[in-house]
């Protein structure tokens, strides 16, 4: 599948905003320190930058409102619903601690479980395609909720050790969470690679009864649409490298940098080794999105022997 | 809406294509882009129409595969290779995946007929359809930012102003084979129902699980060039008059 970037910007911003915001909600952190005001403030920029870069890759982005209409039927519709629902408590909450320095618990516990919808939602966007196998699994919401989570928390611990709290519980629960988002991912991988295919240019023409189908001749001598936006192939070539670059940037640096802060207590190391940590991580479920999109193959190829 | 119709639709629209038939002339791509460049909804876009990169939208295209026989490396090295034409337009699938991911509405699987359509005043482009299609039916139009597919030409079937014969979608009403047919697949005694029983009419990716109304009939078993009957030997005994002494004569050459 061709990797837009605004949609992996999208779903990689969003989805550390609604982690994020989905920690706040916890009411963890100190409502009175500046960091925790500013992180309220950043968490709804990088939901609401994510929802408009989303909108990037519209060709009639005009009529995006018609997208929350479909609710019913279409995981992308209750995915706007839900993003502009959970806007109202995480709002509320926001506005509650940068204006009085309170934190509304059932409100904010709310915003959590609203996030947790969206990104629900977001993933099942993909996951809900039979067409492309590789998406068509539990392990893919379980990955983008487990990677909002984990970098929610340490978004959350930074947050903490910005405002000189040192928060175990939120380094461990960043911990807690990077673990299985890695061993989930690492599973998913391992089916897209040796899954036997749904599908097969066999299946695809029904000619299988004949003998081993192969494309002659393609519809046209450039490529079409279907094949620029589902047969996109760079990717293979390095994917077993990015793969392993996304892996030590977003699960063991940000371990390994987390355990530098737990040990590091109250020294000014702990903020400096969380906000690497954060970065890391950032850049590695970038890689990850990356490669969540441009591995995949679709059905449709089977007709384009690709 | 784009939920499916809940119960199955009273007339199902669709193709037949006979691959045995196909001769892969694209006549049908290029009437069906004709035609629908000019009817139904946006026009179908070209972009750098005369350069180099050339690419457009279609709604219907023709891919041509070669069937390599078990055991074989190359075609034709062992047993009976084919070369098998394969035109390709939207199914009209009963469990759309297409219309039900759709966010916006414009997606939708008409309940009398069984036509799935784009309202194009409704499709934000998202593209989100094409992705959910196995068969690649659906396709973006780069000009008009909104999603084209196969509407069994819509404005043709039912237009009461066109003459009879000409009321069936244009890739079937130009192929020059015949490999294209029209019909109600609800109806059992229907043109297309008795083909693909006799036929043995199948399904393409059954294991999607989208039910596509369309149906392929496989290329008949070939007969090798060995096995054909010779021609008789010609009886001239009843030749008379100057063809008479022109065969008796030639014979004893």
């Amino acid at each position: 599948m061709y990797p837009a970037l605004s949609i992996i910007f999208f779903t990689s911003a969003s989805g550390l905003g609604y982690g994020l915001a989905a920690v706040l909600g916890l009411g963890l952190l100190d409502p009175q320190a500046l960091a925790t005001k500013l992180a309220h403030v950043l968490a709804l920029c990088l939901i609401g930058g994510g929802l408009l870069s989303s909108t990037l890759h519209l060709h009639n982005p005009q009529r995006a409102w018609r997208a929350l209409s479909q609710w019913r039927s279409s995981w992308l519709s209750r995915e706007g619903v839900m993003a502009i629902a959970t806007f109202v408590p995480l709002t509320i909450n926001a506005a509650a601690t940068v204006f009085y320095g309170k934190h509304l618990l059932l409100v904010g516990l709310l915003g959590t479980l609203g996030a947790a919808v969206t990104v629900y939602c977001t993933a099942m966007i993909y996951a809900s395609l039979k067409s492309v196998q590789a998406w068509h699994t539990r392990l893919t919401p379980i990955c983008y909720l487990l990677f909002a989570a984990a970098g929610g928390s340490l978004a959350g611990a930074l947050v903490a050790a910005s405002g000189n709290a040192h928060s175990v519980v939120l380094m461990v629960m960043a911990l807690v969470f990077l673990v299985p988002a890695w061993a989930a991912k690492w599973q998913w991988r391992k089916n897209l690679r040796e899954a036997v295919p749904l599908s097969t240019p066999e299946s695809a023409t029904g000619l299988g009864g004949l003998g081993k189908v192969r494309l002659f001749e393609s519809p046209h001598f450039n490529d079409n649409y279907l094949t620029r936006e589902m047969g996109f192939r760079v990717a293979r070539k390095h994917a077993d490298k990015l793969f392993v670059i996304a892996i030590i940037a977003g699960g063991v640096v940000p371990a390994f940098l987390v355990l530098v802060a737990l040990a590091a207590g109250h020294a000014i190391w702990a903020p400096i080794a969380l906000g690497l940590a954060l970065l890391f991580h950032a850049l590695g479920v970038l890689t990850e999105r990356w490669l969540f999109f441009a591995e995949a193959r679709h059905a449709v190829m089977n007709y384009y022997s690709r | 809406m784009t939920c499916l119709p809940a119960t199955s639709t009273p007339k199902k629209l669709g193709l037949v294509i006979d691959l045995d038939v196909c001769v892969g002339c694209h006549a049908c791509v290029v009437s069906c882009k004709e035609w629908n460049t000019g009817g139904y909804g946006a026009a179908l876009s070209d972009q750098d129409p005369y350069g180099a990169d050339v690419s457009g939208t279609f709604l219907n295209r023709v891919h041509s595969f070669e069937v390599v026989p078990e055991g074989g490396e190359i075609v034709a090295e062992r047993g009976q290779a084919r070369l098998v034409h394969f035109p390709k337009s939207c199914l009209h699938c009963e469990d759309a995946p297409c219309v039900t991911v759709c966010p916006t509405g414009a997606s939708y699987k008409r309940a009398d007929d069984g036509i799935v359509l784009v309202d194009e005043d409704m499709c934000i482009g998202c593209g989100l359809c094409a992705w959910a299609c196995a068969y690649g039916a659906r396709e973006m139009d780069l000009a008009a930012g909104v999603m084209k597919k196969c509407t069994l030409c819509v404005d043709r079937i039912y237009n009461e102003t066109l003459d009879e014969i000409d009321r069936v979608p244009s890739c079937v009403r130009t192929c020059p084979t015949n490999a294209r047919h029209f019909g109600d697949f609800a109806d059992p005694n229907s043109n297309v129902s008795i083909m693909v029983a006799e036929r043995g009419g199948y399904d393409l990716m059954p294991e999607q699980g989208t039910r596509p109304v369309n149906k392929y009939l496989p290329p008949r078993p070939r007969t090798a060039l060995g096995s054909a009957p010779t021609l008789p030997q010609e009886d001239t005994s009843d030749a008379t008059g100057f063809f008479g002494w022109v065969d008796k004569m030639l014979d004893r050459i």
